[in-house]
């Protein structure tokens, strides 16, 4: 008896917890639709009103475009670099290849607010100024983690013998990486560039720290916006924001996973 | 086709030498094994042939040209491995036409070039799947199909046939040999399977802890062996600590416990001098257990029998005579004797093989 009564209130415990973290999202949401001019229950009509005003807000399309900008740069770096310090450290064992892995993993475990203020004073001290450059080097640095360690799981699994099989057969060491390496590891590569990619857009931390003046990404200007007023609008970039960071790994994950059903690997 | 040459090769992986020096030659069109226990340097000998790994030492020639210097990918080899290694993401076509793409080859002959290859290892319908879709025999065929359509110098195979299960794998052996009298190409094969490089080889090598035992062919190796390290490995060898009493023009002359006097030709004592220390190498399957009298000219122990290992058409008797323990596979046609029973041992000293002693 007592057993049945403790399982229902951790059952009621977790529905609690989970409704604590998600009923804020849900409620954003669904404001974003609301008709008023209030962002506030009870909603009075359904309407696209917010999103609308959201297209002709110039601000916003601006901080759109530089965080789109900003993610597939990010993104195409991470995962380049990634590739490449995976493959040296699977393929080619390159001497302390364990303190460079530590090294790059490093940023994932260093506070993001102490990786963003060590970052700029670094560059002070070097008497380098804040730049769009800098706001995508940062980002670089903090995504190229999750980038490496997708790739690497990938390649270490991918056994050597396939490649030495391709070379044997008259493949450079190069032709066997784009014929053979490559398309195996393709799904984590995309997977990786994914991660990078919204990782970046949703970063605010550090690039409150690195963005220079009058450059705004998404989430610094919907922190902006709300320093001035609550309005709907608000509510409605949220929305979007949701759609495409929850959106885009799972679309991300659906590619890979039909890719690699596909290949049969 | 081409003839394969190791000189003086020796390999070091920082302090540990897997292979000391060792020359070999392989003839073109010969079908070599190298055989040996686990870790002996086969696997990586045929990965220096391969170009997958660098001599520290010595040289290595493929059809009379030093090789050391020449990349896996121009060397025209084809190489089989344990694990088939086949490329997942490709169909069974597009593995087996891969290393064509590398050569000049017009792309309308490499659909004909495939399609043989694929009858070839008697697959011919299963080109549009991919690997996975194939059961381990099948694929280990595709990768076969995949090494040869190329034409290579030389076919190099680590194991190919120790991931399949035992009955397969004796079909496979005759496949494997049947393909390459076909085309016969020279091909070094790795193995630690006594059986399959008896039933395969031209010529096997014999290897232990890096070195070279013996170089022979199987009957030979099998008979004739040069160490005691070949007899035990082949087989199952009773040795006895005996002496040399003399060397003439037919045969040795040794003093064994147990077996007394006899003459061993001199074709299965090489390596004996003429008088010292020896040891004398009795096969397991040429001591016989009988109850009756030897025939004239075999030699005749009286002993008792231990422990009986049955094993379906053949028994391995494990016996006493005087203070020696010996072996006895016999092949038996009814029932084996028990424990306990005492019988008698009949061996012919020309079945014998002799070596030198410590
Ligand atoms: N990359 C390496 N680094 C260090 N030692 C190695 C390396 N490769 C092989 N060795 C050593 O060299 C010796 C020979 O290895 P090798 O793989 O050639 O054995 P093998 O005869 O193929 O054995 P198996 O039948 O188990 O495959 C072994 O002692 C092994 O530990
Ligand atoms: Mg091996």
């Amino acid at each position: 008896m007592g057993g049945t009564m403790g399982w229902h209130l951790l059952r009621g415990w977790t529905v609690l917890v989970y409704l604590f973290m998600f009923l804020p999202v849900a409620v954003v949401v669904l404001l974003s639709f609301n008709a008023s001019q209030f962002g506030a229950f009870p909603m009075t009509g359904f309407s696209f009103r917010w999103f609308v005003e959201l297209a002709q807000n110039e601000a916003i399309l601006r901080a759109f475009r530089t965080s789109v900008t900003l993610g597939v740069m990010t993104a195409a770096i991470s995962t380049t670099l990634g590739v490449l310090a995976s493959l040296a450290m699977v393929r080619y064992r390159v001497p302390g290849s364990n303190y460079i892995s530590t090294l790059l993993i490093a940023p994932i475990l260093v506070p993001e607010v102490v990786l963003a203020v060590a970052l700029l004073l670094f560059l002070n001290f070097l008497g380098i100024n804040k730049s769009f450059t800098l706001l995508l080097f940062g980002h670089v640095i903090f995504t190229l983690p999750f980038v490496i360690l997708v790739v690497q799981a990938r390649l270490i699994s991918i056994k050597r013998d396939i490649e030495e099989a391709a070379m044997s057969l008259g493949a450079s060491p190069r032709q066997t990486f784009f014929q053979i390496t490559l398309p195996l590891m393709l799904p984590a590569v995309l997977a990786g560039a994914l991660f990078a990619l919204t990782i970046s857009f949703d970063d605010i931390t550090g690039t409150l720290f690195w963005k220079p003046g009058g450059v705004e990404t998404v989430p610094t200007q919907i922190f902006a916006m709300l320093r001035n007023s609550i309005s709907p609008e608000i509510n409605a970039l949220g929305t979007v924001m949701i759609v495409l960071t929850v959106g885009l790994p799972l679309l991300g994950l659906a590619i890979a996973r039909t890719l690699s059903q596909k290949r049969g690997i | 086709m081409s003839s394969v040459h190791l000189n003086n090769i020796v390999k070091r992986f920082g302090a540990v030498t897997a292979v000391h020096s060792t020359s070999l030659e392989i003839p073109e069109g010969a079908f070599v094994t190298l055989l040996g226990p686990s870790g002996c340097g086969k696997t990586t000998n045929l990965r220096m042939i391969a170009g997958l790994l660098d001599p520290t030492e010595g040289e290595i020639l493929i059809g009379g040209k030093r090789v050391n210097d020449v990349p896996i990918h121009k060397r025209n080899l084809g190489l089989v491995f344990q694990n088939y290694a086949l490329f997942p993401h490709k169909t069974v076509a597009d593995n087996v036409a891969f290393g064509l793409k590398y050569r000049d080859v017009p792309s309308d002959d490499i659909a004909t070039k495939v399609q043989d290859a694929l009858e070839l290892v008697q697959l011919p319908d299963v080109g549009d799947r991919y690997p996975k879709e194939l059961s381990g025999g099948q694929q280990q065929r595709i990768a076969l199909a995949r090494a040869i359509v190329i034409e290579p110098d030389v076919l190099l195979l680590d194991e190919p046939l120790s991931a399949l299960d035992a009955n397969l794998r004796e079909d496979m052996r005759v496949e494997l040999k049947r393909i390459q009298e076909r085309i016969g190409v020279t091909t070094v094969f790795v193995t630690h399977d006594q059986s399959e490089a008896l039933a395969m080889s031209d010529q096997i090598v014999v290897m232990s802890d890096g070195r070279v035992e013996q170089v022979g062919a199987p009957e030979e190796v099998y008979n004739t062996p040069a160490s005691e390290f070949v007899a035990n490995f082949l087989g199952a060898s009773n040795i006895l600590a005996a002496r040399c009493t003399r060397r003439g023009p037919e045969g040795v002359d040794i003093e064994a416990p147990t077996f007394g006097k006899l003459t061993v030709p001199a074709e299965k004592a090489p390596n004996l001098g003429s008088e010292g220390p020896a040891k004398l190498v009795i096969r397991a399957e040429k001591l016989l257990v009988s109850r009756d009298e030897a025939p004239e000219g075999v030699l005749s122990v009286p002993a008792t029998i231990e422990a009986v290992d049955y094993q379906g058409q053949a028994v391995r008797y494990f016996v006493r005579a005087d203070d020696t323990q010996l072996q006895a596979i016999n092949m038996i046609d009814q029932h084996p004797f028990a424990t306990g029973d005492a019988i008698n041992l009949h061996l012919r000293p020309i079945d014998c093989a002799a070596l030198p002693g410590d």
